[in-house]
């Protein structure tokens, strides 16, 4: 069989150590801003136990992927048009009350997650925080990770914790990160140089090849954040020119220019 | 259909209460104060008998019902705070000799024995019950990762220094306990069961690899070392500290 010749990357799951660092808000806006640079954007929502993007974006029906599953929807049912133009697939937290991932529902997954890398430009997988086997398999049917940290002292080391498993575990030599709810500009580049010299010193001397983190953004702290999860509005759509959503949508250019390349 | 009455507190008066009384009593716990067949009165006994119906007989801890709705309770707060909690398991080591060898008497001593070293042991906020024959669970709430094994430790390290005079004669009974552990997946609804399937089976490899020993499944936190951990706090050259 010949290799087929590389493509570009299409998955990116989103991913953090420690919850509620915002994660899920960071991939509905991000979504959100590629739709503005063109691209057709689904955002699946994998993190099985506490789904919420459903609630962020204020979404009804809640039709499910646990519905495709059990047969009750078809796949093109459970795609859902969501404010800012992109479209959600929710995993719903009736497939997986169980956190485990089943060898059959591991292949479901991924039929899924193939079907819907070939309709869209990019596919967001906003998986659960943690490092359990729901979350790391979901990680794994991504062509690329991105990290969400906060600057706080847990949220920094549950984010090393999942970047050096996914280094080990899963061989990935690259990964991204953002810094969110960040208190001063230039703070994200500290955190980044922290963590990279840190796995540069603990990590890479195990690894067959040196692992890079590429700071893909920085979102500051921004009161129009809590102010649109109230409203149960995008933040992209109902505060555009609020601090955090420029953030937003410089990180999701330059994902795009990276893509480019 | 005619409605069911609401009983009024006159009516307590021609319940039968006389066993409820003697369970009560037998346990030794006190008979309510105040008026017999009075709101207070049967407010007293309820309260008795709840708490009779939530204890295990020999030892006094909180029996598996209890236990399995405080583990419920725990794991749906966890899902939704994210603090982080520990479940233990622990089991008595080669418990069947002590009957085998010392008499049931003896064995129940070693249970009551265990039971308090357990209980004097955590915190007050602990849930420390004896899920089964000579298997015990404690629930610690709001426990933070990097203590989880120290405590685990000096749990199994109380009972082996605490042994039990109920030998022949009055002589020394060494008793030792495995210990598993697992903490509650945080930002996960999960379930109850599964989260003691994941203690249990640390409990399992406990005993396997020689018993006497504490084995915590390994979590986020337990993934970074020290040295790590410093490294990562540590002031880089060149970077303001800054107030906030």
């Amino acid at each position: 069989m010949t290799e087929a010749p590389a493509r570009r990357p299409r998955i990116m799951a989103v991913t953090s150590g420690k919850g509620g660092v915002g994660k899920t808000i960071v991939s509905a806006n991000l979504a959100a801003g590629l739709v503005r640079l063109g691209e057709r954007v689904l955002v699946l929502d994998a993190d099985l136990g506490l789904a919420n993007l459903d609630v962020v974006l204020n979404l009804f029906p809640k039709i499910t992927l646990h519905d495709v599953f059990t047969g009750a929807r078809t796949l093109d049912e459970a795609i859902l048009p969501a404010p800012g133009g992109f479209s959600v697939l929710l995993a719903g937290s009736g497939m997986v009350e169980y956190s485990r991932m089943t060898p059959e529902l591991r292949e479901r997954l991924q039929e899924v997650v193939a079907e819907v890398a070939s309709r869209f430009d990019r596919v967001l997988l906003d998986t659960g925080a943690g490092i359990s086997d729901v979350v790391l398999y979901t990680v794994s049917l991504a062509d690329e990770v991105l990290v969400v940290a906060t600057p706080e002292p847990t949220s920094i080391t549950d984010a090393y914790a999942t970047i050096k498993v996914l280094a080990t575990t899963q061989a990935r030599r690259g990964l991204r990160l953002l810094v969110n709810q960040t208190r001063r500009a230039g703070e994200a580049r500290g955190v980044h140089a922290q963590l990279q010299q840190v796995l540069d010193r603990f990590v890479t001397p195990s690894l067959d090849a040196p692992l890079q983190l590429d700071l893909l953004g920085e979102v500051p702290a921004d009161a129009a954040v809590r102010e649109a999860v109230q409203r149960r509005e995008l933040l992209l759509e109902a505060l555009p020119g609020a601090q955090a959503s420029q953030a937003l949508l410089a990180a999701a250019q330059r994902l795009q220019d990276s893509r480019e390349r | 259909m005619p409605q069911p009455q609401a009983p009024s507190p006159s009516d307590a008066t021609s319940l039968q209460l006389d066993q409820a009384l003697q369970l009560v009593l037998q346990s030794g716990r006190t008979i309510p104060e105040g008026e017999p067949g009075s709101t207070p009165w049967l407010q007293g006994l309820i309260d008795a008998l709840v708490d009779l119906s939530s204890r295990d007989a020999l030892t006094g801890l909180a029996n598996r019902r209890s236990f399995e709705l405080a583990l419920a309770r725990e794991a749906d707060r966890v899902a939704r705070s994210g603090e982080p909690a520990l479940l233990l398991m622990l089991d008595i080591d080669h418990f069947k000799r002590v009957n085998d060898n010392h008499g049931h008497a003896a064995g129940d001593e070693v249970l009551r024995s265990v039971a308090t070293a357990l209980a004097d042991s955590v915190r007050p906020m602990d849930l420390v019950a004896r899920v089964g024959g000579e298997e015990f669970a404690i629930i610690l709430p709001n426990c933070p990762a990097a203590f989880g094994a120290a405590v685990a430790e000096r749990v199994r390290r109380s009972v082996e220094r605490t042994p039990v005079m109920a030998g022949p004669g009055g002589s020394a009974i060494e008793v030792t306990i495995s210990v598993g552990g697992a903490f509650a997946p945080q930002w996960v609804r999960s379930t109850p069961a599964l989260w003691i399937e994941r203690a249990d089976q640390q409990l399992y490899h406990a005993k396997a690899t020689g018993r006497n020993r504490v084995q915590l499944e390994a979590s986020v936190a337990s993934l970074v070392s020290t040295e790590e951990r410093e490294a990562l706090f540590e002031t880089p050259h060149g970077m303001e500290e800054h107030d906030d």
